[in-house]
């Protein structure tokens, strides 16, 4: 009779660490989630082919081709401010996920609500803080992006439909800045809005009809809070995406980024 | 002229060899076209002559050249059923491809931009955490409409526009001039037919620029720090900024 196992050799082994990464990386869903040639399946060294792979073989190749102009990468061609202006779009997008769990848009329970965010909600204030001063650096790098455009040049042919959709952008930013400054409904954001409102209700013509719109009333009042919440936090983000979309598509296709000088 | 890679020269060789190769397998099958001479780099002279001699300088591409390795037909020779077979077009190089006389130079996304953006985005999220930790939104009483600060202005970006409004009527101020401003700037690309970006070139469009962009600082400037109660004309540091401007 063959003498019997110890107890120690009949537990099995615990696989090796490798093992394990392999049979991970190579079952169904590993390579369900990552396409062939992702540099996650593959690993990575460094070489020509693997770089182009980092970018062909993910969502990023949706942004970004698999080379670049050399000067296009020249930070002080651009400044980064388009890039900045879409990653505090993406930051303010975040941030404000955060806020809308506190925030009930009527006249009676929006200032309150503000005031229990920065007092009571772990957070609450850092938070609602990053919001507001990346909602002024958003409106400052898009007009100074707009500047280095211009500067530039890069609005002439083959770009001058896409300096268009910047310009719409820009007034979009404008747009999603007020609409939500009304939101904390304070004495700032009430009589900033009236005095926005009551320049936009000299417009020609539909003048009262415009304002009667925007505000919901012939006054600023908890309609006017709930209609400037869903434009802030739904309706112009979804609109200003879009255009952000054919912004950066109509970059590639207009030859990248311009110059050099 | 760019260098070609070594790589590639070998393997154009390699194939000019077996191509050669090929070419005199068939020679005997057809019309005695496979010359030895030809390494398919040049026209023969015996096809451009069919076509009138004098096109031999400026061909340096062809279209329907019989492929390599093929059984070799004479293209001035008489096919089956009494067409002749010849040359259909000597055409320039890059007369129907854009080809670039200078490549661009260009680097990969990855590392080159992406980590430039990662580094950007990295550094505006540690300022803005740092920046929000310190100064905090400023949250004024609950609204109140029986009580008007003054002043009361708009946002700050507004503000070049309320500092029209004490000189234009509102519709001309509110209105008018924003929208016209905005129609302007978008049809920039339409207006502006000077097509160089050099600054040297356009003196005029970055002139007319920088003063408009000048313009509206100043009246944004003016607005916010230099106006005061009913909207008069104060200095910031004789009442402090918070009285009169707030973010």
């Amino acid at each position: 009779m063959a003498k019997r196992m110890s107890l120690r050799e009949r537990i099995p082994k615990p696989p090796k660490p490798a093992d394990m990464l392999n049979s991970i990386q190579g079952s169904q869903f590993w390579s369900s989630v990552f396409r062939p040639g992702s540099i996650f399946r593959k690993g990575y060294t460094d070489s020509p082919r693997n770089r182009s792979y980092v970018v062909m073989n993910s969502v990023l190749y949706h942004l970004h081709p698999v080379k670049v102009k050399r000067h296009a990468v020249k930070v002080s061609y651009t400044l980064c401010l388009g890039g900045l202006s879409f990653f505090l779009f993406i930051h303010l997008t975040v941030t404000g996920i955060f806020l809308m769990f506190f925030y009930r848009p009527t006249a009676a329970q929006a200032w309150n609500d503000i005031k229990t965010l920065q007092t009571s909600v772990t957070f609450g204030l850092l938070v609602r803080n990053m919001h507001r001063w990346g909602a002024h650096l958003m409106v400052i790098s898009v007009f100074l992006h707009m500047a280095r455009v211009f500067y530039h040049g890069a609005y002439k042919p083959p770009r001058e439909f896409n300096w268009v959709i910047g310009v719409i952008l820009l007034t979009l930013t404008l747009l999603l800045s007020f609409t939500g400054y009304l939101l904390p409904w304070d004495q700032l954001a009430l009589w900033a809005v009236t005095v926005g409102t009551n320049m936009m209700g000299y417009t020609p013509v539909f003048g009262r009809q415009v304002r009667f719109v925007l505000l919901g009333g012939v006054e600023i009042g908890t309609d006017t809070v709930l209609r400037w919440y869903v434009l802030h936090v739904l309706m112009f983000p979804f609109v200003i995406v879009i255009f952000m979309a054919i912004h950066f598509w109509r970059v590639r296709k207009d030859g990248g980024i311009s110059g050099p000088l | 002229m760019t260098e070609i890679p070594e790589h590639l020269l070998k393997r154009s060789k390699a194939r000019r060899e077996q191509a050669g190769a090929g070419k005199g397998d068939a020679g005997n099958g057809g019309g005695g076209g496979g010359e030895s001479a030809d390494d398919g780099e040049k026209i023969p002279a015996r096809l451009l002559q069919g076509e009138g001699g004098s096109s031999g300088g400026a061909a340096t591409a062809t279209v329907a050249r019989p492929a390599a390795g093929a059984p070799a037909q004479s293209p001035g020779a008489v096919g089956p059923a009494g067409h002749t077979q010849r040359l259909l077009t000597v055409v320039k190089a890059g007369s129907i491809q854009d080809v670039k006389s200078v490549p661009t130079d260009k680097v990969h996304t990855w590392p080159h931009l992406l980590v430039g953006e990662f580094v950007a985005a990295l550094a505006m999220t540690a300022f803005l955490f740092v920046f929000a930790i310190f100064v905090n939104a400023p949250l004024l009483g609950m609204a109140n409409f029986n009580l008007t600060p003054n002043p009361s202005k708009a946002p700050w970006y507004f503000l070049g526009l309320q500092e029209l409004l004490t000189m234009f009527h509102p519709m001309v101020a509110g209105v008018t001039i924003p929208g016209m401003g905005l129609i302007v700037m978008g049809a920039a690309g339409y207006i502006d037919k000077n097509p160089s970006n050099k600054p040297e070139d356009r003196k005029f469009a970055i002139a007319l620029m920088t003063f408009f962009l000048m313009f509206w600082a100043v009246l944004v400037i003016i607005g916010s720090f230099f106006r005061g109660e009913g909207f008069n004309f104060i200095y910031p540091w004789d009442q402090g900024v918070h009285e009169i401007f707030d973010l």
